[in-house]
């Protein structure tokens, strides 16, 4: 954030907040990490232990919308800092969201593997569309701490990259559902588990769109990507 | 803003009337220049703040928008200041009709030692030559329209001195409305006052609105943001900006005006 404020308690509360937001990022990335561990590894434990962090997630974005509230409460921001305040209480919900979606992912890994016939499926291939998505999400948080527009234009044009993943994927479920209907029961997990991958994405896009806004003060949600990239241009 | 917003606000801007319009304004306090080629405008019937550090040059400006500064020698203003299209800086004017139709009230409140009653009367009489009755109309009218009248009415007869200081500056805001201006200079009017009586102003500068176009100058920035419709960011005797004050407030287009607004400044 720029020039300092007069009052370094303000900094400090608004560092503060940052720091967390990216704390809780990082959790979010981690236990995406140990999501896709799980299904390529095939491995329960990873599985349970992602389960058991998304608590972690939940209280991380109740404290900072506390701190959010106690800020505009004391300091009154306007402006860039109040750009700023909407845009991370935006982001942690999303942040929120997609350890949600990370977690519906590890549910299903714990469901395929009871199904007792996940070698037969192709899960594997999944992976290239979760670290498509754990990249995205890094580079969201990267370009948060930087408020790097730049970078959340890229964000959202790439988001397309990983639609497209899940649609091919999608295809190839369907192909192996037609070839033996045993397989239809775990397939349709592992569909929702695409699906959470892609949702990972939309939420790294959304906080892409946040960044936008504090830096640029144009929202940017539900425009075309001509405009998008004219505002940060 | 969104798009929307915008347009609203451009389709609004196009169909409000200016009362006042400032054209290349310098102000010179003997060789200080206090003003330094100011050009904005203040639209009828809206709210208009003017916002920047002390010394910045906003008192100067508004006590240029009545002439208040012909009281003192060594003042001197150059360029234009159009009152529905009449140059006021024009040394044929007359200041006392002048700051009849624009009124101004100060940062302390100044009630005159008198009864509260004289002090609306007194005004009035210099302008008008009312009866009783239509005097006593007169002076509950000014005392409602500046919200005063329900807690004065019993006591029109003491001394003005002995209302509390958010009572006095409304005393004084209902002095300057009793002469039916048609712009009110507010300078300060809350920085001497307790916030509940700052936020009693306030509701009055929002409810005089329709019937008077207001300039008021604050220290106080959320002030600026809660009540006006258009607010101006001067610095060093210069206009930084000027526009809606949703827009300076959520996205201004000068840095210096975010760095003041956001307490990044000085």
């Amino acid at each position: 954030m720029g020039d300092k404020h007069i009052s370094s308690q303000f900094d400090a509360e608004l560092n503060s907040i940052s720091t967390h937001v990216l704390e809780m990022g990082g959790l979010v990335e981690s236990q995406l990490h140990q999501a896709v561990y799980a299904l390529i590894h095939l491995s329960p434990e990873s599985a349970r232990q992602v389960i058991d962090n998304e608590a972690r997630l939940n209280r991380m974005e109740v404290d900072i919308d506390h701190e959010i509230i106690t800020t505009i409460g004391r300091r009154q921001p306007t402006a860039r800092d109040l750009r700023f305040l909407m845009a991370i209480s935006s982001t942690t919900r999303d942040l929120e969201r997609a350890g949600d979606e990370v977690a519906k992912m590890a549910r299903m890994v714990l469901s395929i593997i009871e199904s007792g016939s996940p070698r037969s499926l192709p899960s594997y291939e999944l992976r290239v569309a979760s670290e498509l998505a754990a990249a995205q999400l890094r580079k969201s948080l990267d370009a948060f701490a930087r408020l790097d527009t730049a970078v959340a234009l890229d964000i959202m044009k790439e988001d397309n990259a990983l639609d497209d993943e899940y649609n091919g994927f999608l295809r190839k479920l369907i192909t192996y559902m037609m070839g033996d209907p045993r397989t239809i029961s775990p397939s349709l997990d592992l569909l929702f588990l695409a699906k959470a991958v892609e949702r990972v994405g939309d939420h790294a896009k959304n906080i892409a769109e946040q960044i936008i806004f504090i830096v640029k003060g144009e929202d940017v949600r539900h425009r075309s990507m001509d405009k998008v990239e004219s505002v940060v241009r | 803003m969104n798009e929307t917003a915008v347009a609203l606000a451009a389709a609004e801007a196009a169909n409000t009337r200016n009362a006042l319009e400032v054209r290349n304004l310098n102000f010179f306090y003997g060789k200080f220049q206090g003003l330094k080629n100011v050009s904005m405008d203040v639209a009828e019937h809206k709210v208009t703040a003017f916002i920047g550090p002390s010394g910045c040059g906003k008192s100067t400006l508004l006590r240029t928008l009545n002439r208040m500064y012909s009281l003192y020698p060594g003042q001197r203003a150059e360029g234009e200041i159009l009152f529905y299209g009449q140059n006021i800086l024009d040394l044929k004017q007359d200041l006392n009709l002048l700051r009849a139709r624009i009124g101004m009230v100060f940062q302390k409140p100044t009630p005159f030692p008198m009864t509260i009653y004289d002090n609306i009367a007194f005004g009035v009489k210099l302008y008008e030559n009312l009866n009783k009755s239509d005097m006593d109309d007169r002076v509950e009218w000014a005392l409602s329209k500046a919200a005063l009248w329900n807690e004065v009415k019993d006591k029109l007869g003491q001394n003005g001195m002995s209302l509390s200081g958010g009572q006095q500056q409304r005393l004084c805001i209902a002095r300057s409305v009793a002469v039916k201006p048609s712009v009110l200079l507010l300078d300060e009017p809350t920085s001497a006052l307790d916030p509940i009586s700052t936020g009693k102003v306030e509701e009055l500068v929002h409810e005089l609105k329709k019937d008077y176009t207001i300039a008021i100058v604050t220290h106080n920035m959320q002030q600026a943001a809660r009540c006006s419709d258009y607010t101006a960011y001067m610095y060093l005797g210069e206009l930084v900006e000027f526009g809606q004050t949703q827009q300076i407030f959520f996205k201004p287009q000068r840095t210096e005006t975010e760095d003041y607004i956001t307490g990044r400044f000085g």
